[in-house]
This record gives C-alpha cells, sequence and structure tokens, in this order.
C-alpha cells in the first residue's frame, strides 16, 4: 500500500447486547419476528409513554468496558439525540452524549500470536436501537417494522489510531472475540447485532494534521470493512495525488460492485440537539458494582493466549487459534485434566478434531464430542490399546453416536493385539508361511522385514502393535 | 442579540416545518421580542452554577431484565391508528427518493 | 334534586350512605352539561350518555350487593385531554391527534377506573397543554363560567371550568409552568400541581417533561385531597416517580396550624401584579395570623430570571417531545406528500396551530449547535438558583404564600396577539415547577365579580402540611365550593 501517505482509521462499532428484554421496556430482546409485533407503548414512543432502563443492559456494559480496559465513569447519564427518520419512532434516540459508562480503554489487536498494535478506545456508551425499514422494489413507498426499536446497543468508539484496512479488520475480531468471551453481543453480523463505521483518512507521511475524514457505512462483514476501506484508501489516494481536494462526506460501501459512493441527504445537517434525557435520572455507578462485574469476568483472549504459551510451551500460532473461540479453549482446558501432555492435546485438537467440528458444522463444546473423550482417547494411544489409525477411526465414531472411546474400541473389537504370546502363535504361522521372504532376510536383504510385518499384521486385522510385531520378528530371525 | 431571517428559517427545517412566509416573518419578530427578554438570564453571573438537568435527587432507576409480549395483542389498535398501513408495516412514502 | 352543586366528597357521602345513586348523581351532572355545555365549551370529548350512565349502574349494582367500594367510587369526573385513555380519543386539542385512540390508559386513569369514578368526558386545553386560555385550542375556547366573554385561563381551562360549572365533581388536569392552578384561580376552584414525581407521569402526553405534574381540579380542599388519596404513589412505569410510602391526605384536615411559619416573598408581590388582586391576597394572607400562624416578609431575588429559564427549559423539551408527531405512526397526515421530507414538513405546519409552532421553534433554536451554552445551558443554571431561593426560605418556613395569577380572569382575545404578556400571566407559578415543589391555588376573594386565587407553595413532598394549611385557610375565608350562575345566552 501506500508510502507516501499515512492512513488514519477510526471504527465505531455497535454491538446489541444480549439482555432478555429491551433496554427501556419489558419487550423481548429477540430476532426474527412477525413486523410490528414485538412492541408495546414505550418502544413505538406512542405519546404518554415513559422509558425505564434495564439494569442488565448497564451490567453488560460495564463489563464489555472492563474487559476493553476502559475507565468506567462514576457519573452517567443519558441524553436525547434528536433527527427525523422513520425508523425512529420518537424522533430522537435516548443515548449518551457526554457523559458515556465508559472512556479511555484500549484494545490489543494480535495477528498470528503476535500482539501488533494497541487500539485505544475513545468512549463505550449505551443507547436504543432504531426500527427497520423496507422499500419497494418500484420505489413507490417504503415501509416501517419497529421491533427493533429499543434493542439496547453499546456504541464503541476508537481513537484514529488505525493505520491499515488489515488493521481495522484484525481490530474487529479481536473486539468480536473479547464481545463473545464476555457473553456481552452474540456478534452476529448477518442478523446485524453488530455493526461498523469507518472514519478514514489520509495524511501525507510525517504531516500532524489529519486530513479530510471520510465516513463509510454499509460494511456488512469484517472482510467488506478491509475492501470497503483499501478502496477508499485508494480513492483518496488518486484524488491527492492528482492534487484534488478530499471532501468530509459519509460514504457508502456497495459491495457487489467494490466500490463507495457519496451518500446524499444524509450529510445535510448533524445538529443533534443532545440535551439531558428528563424521563430518566441519572447513573451513579458504584465502585461495588463494578467489582462485582469485575468479579464476573472471565480471563479474557490474549491473557488467555500468553499463558498457554508460557505454562503449556504453545507456540503463539497454537495459542491464538486455540483462544480465538472460548468454546474452544475451554475444551482445550478441560481436556487437560484428563490428559497432561498439551503440545498433543493441541494438535489433535487443531488438526483432526477441528477437521470434524467443522464438517458437522456443529460448535465446539456442545457437540456430543467431549473432553473427556479426547482425553481418553490420547490415554488409549499411549497405552498402546489402539494405534493412531485406529484412533481416528475411534474419534470419527464418538463424533457421531457419543460413546466413550474406550466403549467403542471394545464393541468394535479394535484393541491392538499387545499380548507376546498371542502375536509369536500368529508370527510363527507367517514365517513357516513365508521361507522365500525369511531367506532373503537372512541373506541380507532387510527390506524383507517389513514384508513379514505387514503380513503379521494383515493376519491380525491390523490390530496387532506393530512396534511388537517389528521387535518379536527380529528377535526370531536374528536370535 | 437578534435573530435572522434566514436563521429562523434553518431553524424551521430542522424542526421540520413547512412555515408560510408570513409565519417566518411573524415568528422572527416574536423571536426578537422573546429573545430580549431572556436576555436577563445573561445579567445574572452563572459561573460556577451546576446545571439543574433533574430537579430530583433520584439516581439509579432500574427495571429488573424480565420480559413480557405485548406486541401481538397491541398491533390491532396501533395499526387501526396509522395513516397507511400494508401487511402489519406502517407505509410511508419513499424513503430513497431523499437520499439520491 | 341538584346533586351537582354538592362538592365530590359530599356526593361520596350521600352515595355510601345511600341517600343518592351513582346513575342520580350522573344524570344530574348530564343534565347540567345539557344546561350550560353549550355556553361553556369545557369538553373536547363527551361520551356517550348511556355509556356513561351504564357505568355508573355498574358502581350501583356493586354497591347494592354489598361490595367495598372505594370513597369516590360513583362520582363522575372528567380528564384533561393530555391524558392517555384507552379507545377513547385523546387529542391534546390539536388537529394533529384529531381522532387519535391510545391502545392503553394512563397510569393515573388506571388508578382512577380502579376506584370506580365515572368518566363523563375529555377536557379541552391549549393545545399540547401550551397556553394559559385555552384560546389556543385547535378546537375552541372555553368561556369562564363567572363571566362568559372572559377566558377560564389554561391550560387545563377545560377541566376548570368544567368543575367551576358544575358539569363534573371533580377533574384532572397537568401543570407545566401554573396549567392546573392558574385556571382554578381564574374560575374559583381549588387546583394542586403535586411535587414533581409524586404522581406519575405514565400515560400523560408530554409537553416538558422535567416539568410537567397531573394535579386535580376540585370545589374545596377535602376534594383535592381525597383525589390525591388516589392518584400519588409510585409507578414504576415513571423512573422520575419517587419510591415512598403512601399517604392518607385526608387525615392532615382539620389539624391544628397554631405555629406554622408562613412567607410571604416580596418578588412575587412586584411586577405586574394587579393592585386589586394584591389587596385581596393581602387580606387572605392577615387572616392567617387569626390561626396562629406567623408571617413574615422574605426576598428570593432569582424569581424574576425564572420566566426567562422557564421558557427555555419548557421549549427545549417540548421541541423534542413534539418531534414525533410526524404522520408516519398515528394521528393527521398531510395529503399528496411526494416524499418523506415534504411529508413531514407539511404534516407539522398543517397539524400545529400557531403557539406550538413558535414553541417548537425557540425550542430548537436554544438547543441548536451554537446556542445551547447561551440559553440552554444557562436555564439550567438558572434553574439551580431558584431551586436554592426556595431550599433557603424553607430552611426557616413551612409555607411561600404569594398570588396565583397577577389579574383575574381576562377578556378573550385581549392577549392572543402577544405572546409575551400572555407568557406573564404564568409569572407567579412557574418557580413552582422549575423548582419541583408542590403549589396550590385556593380562591380567596373576588375582584369585580370574579374570583381571585391565592397560591401557596411547600417543601417537596409537604403536600399533607399544605391541605392542613389550606383547609383552615378555607374555613376561616369561607370560600369552598362556589358554584357561579352561569350565565346561558345561547340555548340551554
Amino acid at each position: 500500500m501506500s508510502h507516501e501517505y499515512e492512513i488514519i482509521i477510526g471504527l465505531e462499532v455497535h454491538a446489541e447486547l444480549q439482555t432478555k428484554s429491551k433496554i427501556f421496556c419489558s419487550c423481548p430482546n429477540s430476532f426474527g419476528q412477525k413486523p410490528n409485533t414485538n412492541v408495546c407503548p414505550v418502544c413505538l414512543g406512542l405519546p404518554g409513554s415513559l422509558p425505564v432502563f434495564n439494569e442488565s443492559a448497564l451490567d453488560l456494559a460495564l463489563k464489555a468496558a472492563l474487559a476493553l480496559n476502559c475507565e468506567i465513569s462514576t457519573f452517567s447519564r443519558f441524553d436525547r439525540k434528536n433527527y427525523f427518520y422513520p425508523d425512529l419512532p420518537k424522533a430522537y434516540q435516548i443515548s449518551q452524549y457526554d457523559f458515556p459508562v465508559a472512556r479511555n480503554g484500549y484494545l490489543d489487536v494480535v495477528k498470528e500470536g503476535e500482539t501488533i498494535r494497541r487500539i485505544r478506545i475513545d468512549r463505550l456508551h449505551l443507547e436504543e436501537d432504531a426500527g427497520k425499514l423496507q422499500h419497494d422494489p418500484s420505489g413507490s413507498s417504503s415501509y416501517v417494522d419497529f421491533n427493533r426499536c429499543g434493542v439496547p446497543l453499546m456504541e464503541i468508539v476508537s481513537a484514529p489510531d488505525l493505520r491499515s484496512p488489515e488493521e481495522a479488520r484484525l481490530y474487529l475480531e479481536s473486539l468480536k472475540r473479547i464481545l463473545l468471551y464476555t457473553g456481552t453481543s452474540d456478534c452476529k453480523m448477518e442478523e446485524g447485532s453488530l455493526r461498523c463505521d469507518a472514519n478514514i483518512s489520509l495524511r501525507p507521511v510525517g504531516s500532524k494534521e489529519f486530513g479530510a475524514k471520510v465516513e463509510i457505512k454499509n460494511m456488512n462483514s469484517f472482510k467488506a470493512v478491509q475492501k470497503g476501506l483499501e478502496y477508499e484508501v485508494y480513492r483518496q489516494e488518486k484524488l491527492l495525488r492528482e492534487g484534488e481536494r478530499v471532501y468530509q462526506e459519509t460514504r457508502r460501501w456497495f459491495e457487489e460492485q467494490g466500490i463507495t459512493l457519496e451518500m446524499r441527504g444524509k450529510e445535510e445537517e448533524k445538529d443533534y440537539r443532545y440535551f439531558p434525557e428528563p424521563d430518566l435520572p441519572p447513573l451513579n455507578i458504584t465502585a461495588e458494582r463494578v467489582r462485582k462485574i469485575r468479579e464476573l469476568l472471565p480471563e479474557l483472549p490474549v491473557q488467555r493466549a500468553s499463558r498457554y504459551i508460557e505454562e503449556y510451551q504453545l507456540t503463539p500460532y497454537q495459542a491464538e487459534v486455540i483462544t480465538s473461540s472460548q468454546g474452544l479453549a475451554d475444551f482445550f482446558e478441560e481436556t487437560l485434566k484428563g490428559y497432561r501432555d498439551a503440545q498433543k492435546v493441541s494438535n489433535w485438537l487443531l488438526g483432526d478434531v477441528l477437521k470434524l467440528v467443522n464438517e458437522q458444522g456443529g460448535e465446539i463444546g456442545v457437540l456430543s464430542f467431549q473432553p473427556v473423550h479426547l482425553a481418553e482417547l490420547l490415554s488409549l494411544l499411549d497405552e498402546g490399546v489402539i494405534s493412531g489409525r485406529t484412533a481416528k477411526e475411534v474419534l470419527e465414531e464418538t463424533f457421531q453416536t457419543g460413546k466413550a472411546p474406550r466403549e467403542v474400541v471394545q464393541a468394535k473389537g479394535l484393541v491392538q493385539i499387545s499380548d507376546e504370546k498371542s502375536l509369536l502363535n500368529v508370527i510363527d504361522k507367517v514365517l513357516a508361511e513365508n521361507k522365500g521372504a525369511v531367506e532373503d532376510y537372512t541373506s541380507g536383504n532387510k527390506k524383507a522385514l517389513a514384508f513379514l510385518v505387514g503380513s503379521t499384521m494383515k493376519h491380525t486385522k491390523g490390530q496387532a502393535n506393530p512396534q511388537l510385531v517389528q521387535q518379536l520378528l527380529r528377535q526370531r530371525l536374528d536370535g | 442579540m437578534s435573530v435572522s431571517r434566514k436563521e429562523v428559517e434553518y431553524v424551521a427545517s430542522l424542526a421540520r416545518l413547512d412555515l408560510l412566509p408570513e409565519e417566518k416573518e411573524s415568528i422572527t419578530q416574536q423571536f426578537n421580542v422573546i429573545l430580549d427578554y431572556i436576555q436577563r438570564l445573561k445579567e445574572l453571573n452563572l459561573s460556577g452554577v451546576e446545571p439543574t438537568t433533574h430537579v430530583q435527587q433520584l439516581k439509579n432507576v432500574f427495571r429488573e431484565d424480565r420480559s413480557e409480549e405485548k406486541g401481538r395483542e397491541l398491533l390491532p389498535e396501533v395499526l387501526e391508528e396509522a395513516p397507511d398501513s400494508a401487511r402489519g408495516l406502517f407505509k410511508v412514502p419513499p424513503v430513497i427518493e431523499e437520499e439520491s | 334534586m341538584d346533586y351537582y352543586k354538592m362538592s365530590a366528597a359530599e356526593a361520596a357521602g350521600a352515595l355510601q350512605n345511600k341517600e343518592v345513586t351513582s346513575q342520580e348523581l350522573t344524570a344530574s351532572v348530564l343534565r347540567r352539561i345539557g344546561e350550560v355545555e353549550e355556553e361553556i365549551q369545557g369538553f373536547i370529548t363527551l361520551l356517550d350518555e348511556n355509556e356513561t350512565l351504564l357505568e355508573a349502574e355498574k358502581i350501583d349494582k356493586a354497591r347494592a350487593s354489598g361490595e367495598s367500594l372505594s370513597l369516590l367510587a360513583g362520582v363522575p369526573m372528567a380528564l384533561k385531554d393530555n391524558l392517555c385513555t384507552r379507545g377513547i380519543p385523546t387529542t391534546c386539542a390539536s388537529k394533529i391527534l384529531r381522532k387519535y385512540r391510545p391502545p392503553y390508559d394512563a397510569h393515573v386513569v388506571e388508578k382512577l377506573k380502579e376506584t370506580g369514578t365515572v368518566l363523563v368526558g375529555k377536557a379541552n386545553l391549549d393545545e399540547f397543554a401550551m397556553g394559559s386560555s385555552t384560546e389556543n385550542s385547535a378546537y375552541y375556547t372555553t368561556r369562564n363560567p363567572w363571566d362568559t366573554t372572559r377566558v377560564p385561563g389554561g391550560s387545563s381551562g377545560g377541566s376548570a371550568a368544567l368543575v367551576a360549572a358544575g358539569e363534573v365533581f371533580f377533574a384532572l388536569g397537568s401543570d407545566t409552568g401554573g396549567s392546573v392552578r392558574q385556571p382554578a384561580s381564574l374560575c374559583g376552584v381549588v387546583g394542586l400541581k403535586p411535587t414533581y414525581g409524586l404522581v406519575s407521569r405514565y400515560g400523560l402526553i408530554a409537553f416538558a417533561s422535567s416539568l410537567d405534574q397531573i394535579g386535580p381540579l376540585t370545589r374545596d380542599i377535602r376534594d383535592c385531597a381525597l383525589v390525591m388519596d388516589v392518584i400519588a404513589g409510585h409507578d414504576p412505569r415513571d423512573s422520575t416517580s419517587v419510591p415512598r410510602e403512601k399517604e392518607n391526605y385526608t387525615d392532615y384536615l382539620g389539624r391544628d396550624v397554631k405555629g406554622l411559619k408562613v412567607a410571604l416573598p416580596r418578588d412575587y408581590f412586584e411586577e405586574g401584579i394587579n393592585a386589586e388582586v394584591k389587596k385581596v391576597v393581602m387580606e387572605a394572607v392577615r387572616k392567617c395570623s387569626g390561626l396562629g400562624m406567623e408571617i413574615e416578609e422574605v426576598s428570593m431575588p432569582y424569581t424574576s430570571c425564572a420566566l426567562p429559564a422557564y421558557y427555555l427549559v419548557a421549549t427545549a423539551e417540548a421541541s423534542s417531545n413534539l418531534a414525533r408527531y410526524d404522520g408516519v405512526q398515528y394521528g393527521y397526515r398531510a395529503a399528496e406528500a411526494k416524499n418523506l421530507l415534504s411529508l413531514y414538513k407539511k404534516t407539522r405546519n398543517e397539524g400545529f396551530g400557531p403557539e406550538v409552532k413558535r414553541r417548537i421553534m425557540l425550542g430548537t433554536y436554544s438547543l441548536s449547535s451554537g446556542y445551547y451554552d447561551a440559553y440552554y445551558l444557562q436555564s439550567l443554571k438558572a434553574r439551580t438558583l431558584i431551586r436554592e431561593d426556595f431550599q433557603k426560605v424553607f430552611e426557616n418556613y413551612d409555607f411561600i404564600v404569594t398570588p396565583t395569577s397577577p389579574t383575574v380572569a381576562f377578556k378573550a382575545g385581549e392577549k392572543t396577539d402577544d405572546p409575551l404578556t400572555m407568557y406573564l400571566s404564568d409569572i407567579c407559578t412557574i418557580t413552582a415547577n422549575l423548582a419541583g415543589v408542590p403549589a396550590i391555588s385556593i380562591p380567596c376573594g373576588f375582584v369585580d365579580g370574579m374570583p381571585v386565587g391565592l397560591q401557596v407553595l411547600g417543601r417537596p413532598f409537604d403536600e399533607g402540611r399544605i391541605f392542613q394549611f389550606c383547609y383552615a385557610l378555607e374555613s376561616l375565608l369561607g370560600v369552598r365550593n362556589q358554584l357561579p350562575e352561569v350565565n346561558v345566552k345561547r340555548g340551554g
């Protein structure tokens, strides 16, 4: 990318909070219902209705804020943000302006296990979501569904610290991981429970002043954020190179065409006339509340990954992949309770287990395959009860049926023959049947041994312990 | 301090009021009379005075996070009041048109 | 018999003693309405008479079957038309909400229904409660029962006139800057603005959320206490509703007032107060010493900045509260809007009257970028000084007494062309809203045959003792439940 210009990116992320009810009324916080059936006088903004603040929304926002290393405000309050739009039934959004619940945090952006940048977070505040508009394909009318009105949102605003579109994507991935870990948001971009707008400007390398800031909307996946920003870098750089001006404006990302276009109308006024919401008394967030929430905070992905590197000698890559999902990391640790070799657990988990999880399309930990199963399987391998190949077969069976590996091995007769006496019986039979090969071996063709091992394995239907077979054959032939 | 007609027009557009020319005229006039009276506030020394946003001492008024469905029961009464609706949705003139 | 002349308490007593039925009471007010309503024009919506009588019959049957009923069960009343009533038009006297039927009842409406009072109709007001005369109603101006060429005050002018004219036993109004007390004063009835947070605002269509309170308009103090016993109390649906133990206000009536201290703030007797009104109020005050009360003059120096602060706070909040009327979800929608922006602008311009538009404009202006600090923030700071004025006085005094309105009821049309003069009629009442304290207006005499009101303000949540004081004063002045002879010119 550019060497002449420095890229300055800041992200505004809206994440829906996973409460049971909406932020200011008791309608269920749910998705996908029939239009305008998940509403009440409050979220419809009917004349005379009043908001009452959902305590869980505060606690979840505080949990996310603590996980993002924010300072929690002692005093916080709601303000009205006034603007007209059909999806906003009161024509104002209850939001927070000068007293957000939290400020001054940061998030470490991680790439392949290495922390590459620390991105500051300016603020985290609470607000209510708006409804949804549908447009008639003929363009003659629009339609409003208010179901989503009043779903609790937190807005997380980063400082303009991101320096490339890739960093922006990595920041979002790290942020999503933290929100999922803390159980504050389900972060489903396809359902709109996580949304991202970006501000981007370019400036000549070495310059202290910021260039004109362009806001980009409608990027509906992490990849789209990166692609949209890449396009915008290209567009702005081209303008600047050609000596043209970049205008401060809002642009919309068009995924199919791969371009951004100016959004007219939206820019018109940004005079939101914020003022303190008189219907909601202010918040006094006590140290006691913060302490209680801090206690509920799980170990976060970055902390967890560095612990894995230190305690279990995992590589940064292994640690990052395992901690990328809380379920996977929990599975890993749970397995270690029954089986000690972290390296082996990691290899199996990231290899065959994840492959099967992906094939089944489920979520690890939720499937019938449990940590005890993996621990048992690895123990069976170590004990020499089964071979590596058999282990994969057992794994698949356990995945399908949920039966414990030991059970599978027994039921299917997959136990490896490690009993010397019975193996010697087979070996003697094999030697008698393959005089030619024996002669080859004694006359110095050592490759004949492999043939004899193979024949023995065939006789035992693969259940013999191959190391033991080889050892016993040598004894007979050399002895 | 006086308010110009242009400012009145800007405020009217913020408030989504399509004022008639004579309304703009009279409101500009009345604004100036009222704002003149409001200047009394400027005579006070208000530096260091905390603003009163809420007259009570109430803080932390919360609702327990419990959900209750009301929408299905409410919908017929709500839709009956709608100036225009279709398929359970509120119908409005095209929104896109304004943006492009 | 003319039962309508009784106070609500007397009517309730008669019901309990089975001297009268609710149907008879209702029939009596309906007859009275038939006689005078054409002249008074206090109702926007008068419910179907037969259905009203059926409601009364239900209560009578319940009583006959020995059910234990609340005191006010079976008493006919009216509600200001900015209180939501499920399925019954709630218009705010605005074209923009013509025929609007809310899908839910306001908290106070639920309370009155539980009590079993009989709703007769919805009372006229200034559009969205913005005004002091009901001349800003989109429908018609209510007339003062004492002189029908004069206004009843406002914005709860319909409620006050209906109570004064004997068309209902009591009514509810709302008070943002004096909208219960000023019409009560002009119509010669009792009107209370409770402490902010004592009565739930859930279902009151908001004008200025930090100032609005619902209050009763009644024929005497006992009635006022009775109604407050019904409507006061915590409601979890209003975050500004204060959780506190429920009081029994009627318990305060008849208690001795000896030794209680009254402050007379000279600042309320200066600017623009009519000399005759002042005289009547002062005479009444002098009589308080006969009750063994101490009366002293005090100063509340920030009173003069109350009106500008009030108009900035109230209009700013109103500009936001009234933004939702845009023709999308309910209410009026302008015809032939080709796109969304013109739908908004036309609907709002055609749907709102001039005073409402003026206030939306002022509020939008004072909140807009560049002016917030100069106007809105200043007004919030001035509000602090006004509150402190009150706190200081209440450290040493139990009550503050002032006139309610600077003049008696003025002629219709007299002030409509001059908004500022109209705003000045709220000069004595707005401070109580800015400070959040309770304030009541009670009749204290007449000037030129028109009633004069005296205002008593008290400490937050001290309504009980305000009743205690006013009950004593009311008996001393002999001014309770005075009904005018309505001079019926048309119809009747």
